[in-house]
């Protein structure tokens, strides 16, 4: 086991790359700590699968190096990485019984029988295999199936790291829940790395420590649930985390005044005089409706999804949604609202401005 | 439910019928007809009932026929298909180079029979054959027309030559069917190239290697017009398959009787081994997906 670091990574699929575009990653540079659990967290298509089979050895980087503790890897094969990957869908040998198939992995290492029978017991009782074991692995359903290809994934007990591709796509909703706990239990009593790749948000917060956003072939942010949900710093972390996810309202800033369509509000810290781009963008939460104080709006319409409403309103020409508890009551005549100051963060060109305290100052409108 | 009855749907049928009755089922009771009877021409016949089959099932020339058409088919398998195998997992993958490989393979395959025999007739020949005239000239004594060691030689490589590419291609057909997620678990459990193969790719390729199997034993049984160009069946009687003996009989000697008879144990025997073959296909199949 070893931290795994990764160095101005690139990679691109076409043979002669032209321009950023060509690449499906865009130099990556980050630290995965050992025996740690991260979730890879992107929508489609943004490179998370090409950095895990980067990281795997399954694909070798256009650009950049992959280091294992402090051994450089890049050019090493799948094999001497000594690495498991599960993949997005089920992987069996379908002439193998069930038992033959967790126990390959463990047998292409040479193991002695008795240890291979050992670990091949262990995890048949955790994925609850133990019943299956003598059946032919070809006959399975395909969440079945997935579940050996996860068994196989976690059969070893010294690899360096375990990398899950979206794994559990394929599975029942309720059983994804246990699975999931179950892989968590794995992590804390083994303490291998884990990389969890998803783009389902609520499987990425609840399985990581550490939650790593990538966007278009880009880590855009790197950070424990709380951080992302509270400081996302590019507004796609805002937009993808959170549902729904952050507001962002076009906004001037000078200092640590903000002026929202014609009215001004004051930030908690100097911002400077930024130039480009720039938005405020508040969680839906940390908005509160009111009577009379704080900015105007319109509303649109509320959703009521149980614990929730949703309430969609114009807040300047801007679409926004506002939170509320299941209890709170909606007047008529509440027409406008306040937004959290501590929670309101400011984007210059869809990157998070981390400015420097101002000193504490009264929030809310003027 | 309450069937509506209505046979007018059979008059449907009788063009099928009609077309079938024509192409196989009125010339095939013609062979059954001759082979319950001796004629001497001029359209008389003699009832002699199972007498034919009774003589050429006790005729050691059927008998010895028979024995060399197993073995060939047998040989012929047994290089066939391996190396068909060891082909198909050589060819590139993709890319230009891909498919220049698909046209050189079927290449054989689109020579017509009599003229594969006739290439391999001149190739081997020690006077002006490249391949006769190269072995004589390294000292190797090779004549496949007067050798019988030889002549089988240049027949089975002749085979080789021409179906290879068959098996080759299904067996390709059937290894680019495997999805890639495959190849990368096996390289993530540190498989070794046989595991791969034996665990894969394989199981893979069953189902098109079976066809492959199924198609070269039948036509390998059946060969005629190549070995025909090259051997004529001999030297003496070594080269001669069951179909050559059978158009000796037939054509030859014109003896129609017992070349009826030898027709129709001929088809019934090749009829059951492959239907065997079939079951025992089908059977494996249906156990593996319940077991």
């Amino acid at each position: 086991m070893a931290s795994i670091t990764l160095e101005n990574l690139a990679h691109s699929y076409h043979p002669n790359p032209d321009g950023d575009d060509d690449f499906a990653l865009k130099d990556v540079n980050y630290t995965w700590e050992d025996g740690r659990a991260y979730a890879l967290l992107g929508p489609s298509g943004c490179g998370k699968t090409t950095l895990l089979n980067i990281i795997s050895g399954l694909l070798t980087p256009t650009h950049g190096r992959v280091l294992f503790a402090d051994e450089d890897v890049t050019a090493s094969s799948t094999a001497a990485r000594n690495i498991a990957q599960v993949f997005q869908f089920p992987v069996v040998y379908d002439t193998m019984t069930v038992e033959q198939n967790l126990a390959f992995p463990l047998r292409n290492r040479r193991m002695e029988a008795s240890y291979v029978a050992e670990r091949v017991g262990r995890i048949a009782e955790m994925i609850g295999l133990q019943a299956d074991l003598k059946k032919k692995a070809r006959g399975l359903t395909s969440d079945l199936k997935q579940k050996i290809s996860l068994g196989r994934g976690m059969v070893r007990d010294d690899v360096n790291a375990i990398l899950f591709d979206e794994p559990l796509t394929v599975i029942d909703p309720h059983m994804k829940w246990e699975l999931r706990t179950q892989l968590k239990s794995l992590h804390r009593e083994f303490n291998h790395t884990m990389i969890y790749v998803t783009h389902d948000q609520t499987e990425a917060l609840t399985f990581a420590e550490k939650v790593v956003v990538m966007h278009e072939g880009r880590v855009v942010q790197i950070g424990t649930p709380k951080e992302l949900f509270e400081t996302p710093a590019h507004s796609f972390v805002g937009y993808f985390i959170g549902s729904p996810g952050m507001n962002f309202v076009p906004v001037s800033v000078a200092g640590n005044k903000a002026r929202l369509g014609d009215e001004t509000f004051k930030l908690t810290h100097d911002y400077g005089n930024p130039n480009g781009d720039l938005k405020l963008g508040i969680r839906p939460e940390f908005i509160s409706l009111t009577k009379g104080v704080g900015l105007p709006v319109r509303i649109n319409r509320v959703q009521d999804v149980g614990r929730h409403k949703f309430i969609n309103a114009a807040l300047f020409d801007t679409e926004i949604n506002i939170t509320v508890d299941e209890g709170f009551e909606i007047e008529t005549d509440m027409k406008n609202v306040i937004l959290d100051p501590d929670k309101v963060s400011i984007f210059c060109d869809d990157w998070r401005i981390d400015a420097q305290s101002a000193g504490k100052m009264d929030g809310g409108a003027t | 439910m309450e069937k509506t009855v209505n046979q007018r749907a059979w008059f449907l049928v009788i063009p099928v019928l009609i077309l079938v009755a024509f192409s196989s089922i009125i010339p095939m009771m013609t062979v059954v007809n001759y082979s319950f009877q001796d004629t001497f021409g001029g359209n008389n016949f003699f009832w002699v009932g199972l007498e034919w089959y009774r003589e050429l099932l006790r005729s050691e020339r059927l008998w010895d026929a028979f024995g060399r058409q197993l073995l060939f088919s047998s040989i012929i398998l047994l290089i066939e298909v391996p190396l068909g195998i060891l082909v198909a997992l050589s060819m590139p993958k993709k890319g230009i180079s891909a498919s220049i490989c698909l046209v050189l393979m079927s290449l054989p395959l689109l020579i017509p029979y009599n003229v594969v025999g006739t290439i391999w007739q001149v190739f081997g020949r020690a006077d002006i054959g490249l391949l006769g005239r190269t072995l004589s000239d390294l000292g190797i004594s090779y004549n496949y027309s007067q050798n019988a060691f030889d002549a089988w030689a240049t027949v089975i490589a002749m085979d080789v030559w021409h179906w290879t590419s068959l098996v080759a291609l299904l067996c390709y057909a059937g290894l680019r069917s495997i999805p890639n997620a495959y190849y990368q678990a096996a390289m993530i459990d540190q498989a070794s190239r046989w595991s791969v193969f034996r665990f894969i790719e394989l199981p893979k390729m069953r189902g098109v290697l079976m066809i492959a199997i199924l198609l070269r034993f039948m036509d390998s049984f059946m060969i005629y017009t190549e070995p025909f160009v090259l051997t004529g069946g001999g030297p003496g009687n070594t080269t001669t398959f069951l179909s050559i003996d059978l158009v000796k009989m037939a054509l030859g000697q014109f003896d129609l009787g017992p070349a009826a008879a030898f027709s129709l144990m001929y088809f019934l025997v090749i009829l059951l081994i492959s239907y065997v073959f079939y079951t025992v296909m089908i059977t494996a199949d249906k156990d593996e997906a319940q077991s």
